[in-house]
């Protein structure tokens, strides 16, 4: 097995590492994955209630060089977008951006997942009833 | 044979030398393989081209040269064990021995009884084998093994019935290294007339194993465990006080005393014997000064770590063995981030199963710190500057991961990881 060029240089200089204060309103927190299985992401976004856009995003990741790297371009990528856009991401473009093979696919689906589950904390803190939240499961 | 936990390649080219003057990449996976000693390498050539016989061929001096070799080579592996040269079998390594072993006494001691007892730590090469057998009307009972690794003597015991007719328990594990009370339980088994046989492929070479004081009735020997060749390997089959009988699973020419047909891998067997050989007249000195280096690998990771966890038993442990699960950072990502020192992880992501080390699982280890593992495995080209080396980037890396690890983060708030729900349980 070997990594991609992408990957690894994902994993040696991970974008947006850090934390923000989840109980703020305007962030969402997305926590997915479990110990057990060897994977958990926290991805956090902090979105403009006038615009909806993802202004900021930051990620923590327990998990092998894939899934750092899954949640680290998650990040890059959801920042900029309206909410609505980042729900569009799906799992198989980070697959191809990385070029995961088949048995770290289930990286790339935990992102998307991640992005999911905080956009859905944060539409909750908005008042917003929406599925996405326990669709993240 | 291969060993369960597997090092992923990385495709990035690692630094080549360091300040310190260590030779990069540094090996240090020497449970997985060992590097062949040169002297074996030498003791091997002249099988290749000059003395090439086949050692079955008795009626010209290729043969007779060729067999000679194999007869020195036997002679050689059965001093290390203390065995008698007519109790040794070659085979194509320790996967094969265990195949024969258990295969063997099953199908022939079946009018006895069809009861086999083994432990949930077993290489896969006793334990699949073993399954097999259950297809075919053989009953297997699994011992569970203590938080150290090793199995309780009261376990077996009450494990044994009238129908068990073979115990195989290894000698020495392949990932955490601890060492099995052999003699202990090969005089359990003499007293009730079963058979013992060990696996003791990570054993032989690196802590005396004898085979009369240890009551071991079948052993599996390994070369490439050992400095010696891959695709060699050997059974050790009692002769008396029990004479222990198999049957063959290859069938041919009847070589090897109708155990084992085929013709003799000479190069091989004589790299074999000439490991065995070099660790006959090393292993004292060699012993300890792996243990040495491996203490001091652990207390520079230990002192400097808090949350590692060293997995088995420290006590009765292979010398060269170290493996330790580092809280809160999984395996796979640390093995990538120390790209230039080979080595092993209990982790899912290393495995082909998606499963963590069911090793460390039987030790009770959680899945959690399972996955966050490392296997150390240092051996005989290993130096103390590579140890201080690898000590250094295990703890920088570890550091690294861990600011990165949300649960890392979780724990130092105060939150108990056990008491949150999960969304991917």
């Amino acid at each position: 097995m070997s990594y991609s060029d992408k990957v690894i240089d994902h994993y040696n200089n991970p974008r947006n590492v850090g934390s923000m204060d989840k109980s703020s309103n305007d962030v969402g927190t997305g926590l997915v994955g479990a110990p057990e299985c060897g994977d958990v992401m926290k991805l956090q976004i902090k979105v403009n209630r006038e615009t909806n856009v993802i202004e900021d995003a930051k990620f923590k990741t327990f998990g092998c060089g894939s899934a750092i790297a899954s949640s680290s371009l998650a990040t890059e990528w959801v920042k900029g977008k309206t909410v609505d856009e980042a729900l569009a991401i799906k799992n198989m473009d980070i697959v191809k951006e990385l070029s995961l093979p088949p048995v770290k696919i289930h990286c790339s689906v935990l992102a998307e997942d991640a992005i999911r589950a905080a956009i859905g904390d944060w539409k909750k803190k908005q008042g917003v009833h929406t599925p996405v939240a326990a669709e993240a499961k | 044979m291969s060993t369960d936990v597997k090092t992923p390649q990385v495709n990035t080219q690692p630094h080549t030398s360091d300040p310190k003057g260590v030779k990069l990449p540094i090996y240090m996976d020497n449970h997985a393989t060992t590097p062949m000693d040169p002297r074996v390498l030498e003791e091997m050539l002249p099988y290749f081209m000059e003395k090439f016989g086949n050692a079955a061929s008795r009626n010209h001096s290729f043969g007779w040269v060729a067999e000679e070799g194999v007869e020195t080579a036997r002679e050689r592996i059965a001093k290390l064990v203390g065995a008698t040269t007519k109790e040794i079998i070659f085979t194509s390594g320790a996967t094969e021995s265990d195949n024969l072993a258990i295969k063997g006494v099953a199908e022939m001691y079946r009018e006895k009884g069809n009861h086999i007892i083994t432990a949930v730590t077993e290489h896969k090469a006793v334990l699949d084998t073993c399954k097999r057998l259950e297809k075919y009307g053989y009953r297997v009972t699994y011992l569970p093994v203590q938080k150290d690794g090793l199995i309780d003597l009261d376990d077996l015991k009450r494990a044994m019935d009238d129908k068990t007719i073979l115990v195989t328990i290894m000698f020495a594990n392949n990932e955490i290294g601890v060492l099995q009370p052999v003699a202990e339980i090969g005089k359990l088994c003499h007293e009730r007339g079963v058979i013992f046989h060990t696996d003791a492929t990570q054993a032989v070479g690196k802590v005396p194993v004898d085979v009369i004081k240890q009551n071991i009735d079948l052993a599996s020997i390994s070369g490439h465990k050992m400095y010696g060749p891959k695709g060699v390997g050997a059974l050790y089959v009692r002769r008396k006080n029990p004479r222990v009988q198999i049957s063959a699973i290859i069938d041919g020419g009847g070589h090897e005393r109708g155990m084992r047909s085929g013709t003799l891998n000479v190069p091989g067997i004589v790299g074999l014997g000439k490991a065995c050989a070099i660790a006959h007249e090393e292993m004292p000195q060699e012993s300890c000064r792996l243990a040495g280096l491996r203490n001091r690998l652990r207390d520079r990771i230990m002192n400097r770590l808090d949350e590692a966890y060293i997995n088995g038993s420290t006590e009765h442990r292979l010398p060269g063995n170290l493996n330790i699960s580092f809280a809160y950072v999984e395996g796979e990502s640390l093995l990538m981030g120390i790209n230039d020192i080979a080595v092993s992880s209990g982790s899912a992501c290393t495995s082909a199963t998606l499963e963590p080390s069911y090793v460390l699982k039987a030790l009770g280890t959680g899945d959690d710190l399972a996955h966050s593992s490392i296997r150390f495995g240092i051996g005989r080209f290993n130096t103390e500057p590579e140890v201080d080396y690898v000590a250094d980037r295990v703890i920088e890396t570890v550091e690294r991961l861990r600011e990165l690890s949300p649960l890392y983060e979780m724990a130092k708030e105060g939150i108990n990881l056990k008491d949150v729900k999960w969304a991917g349980e």
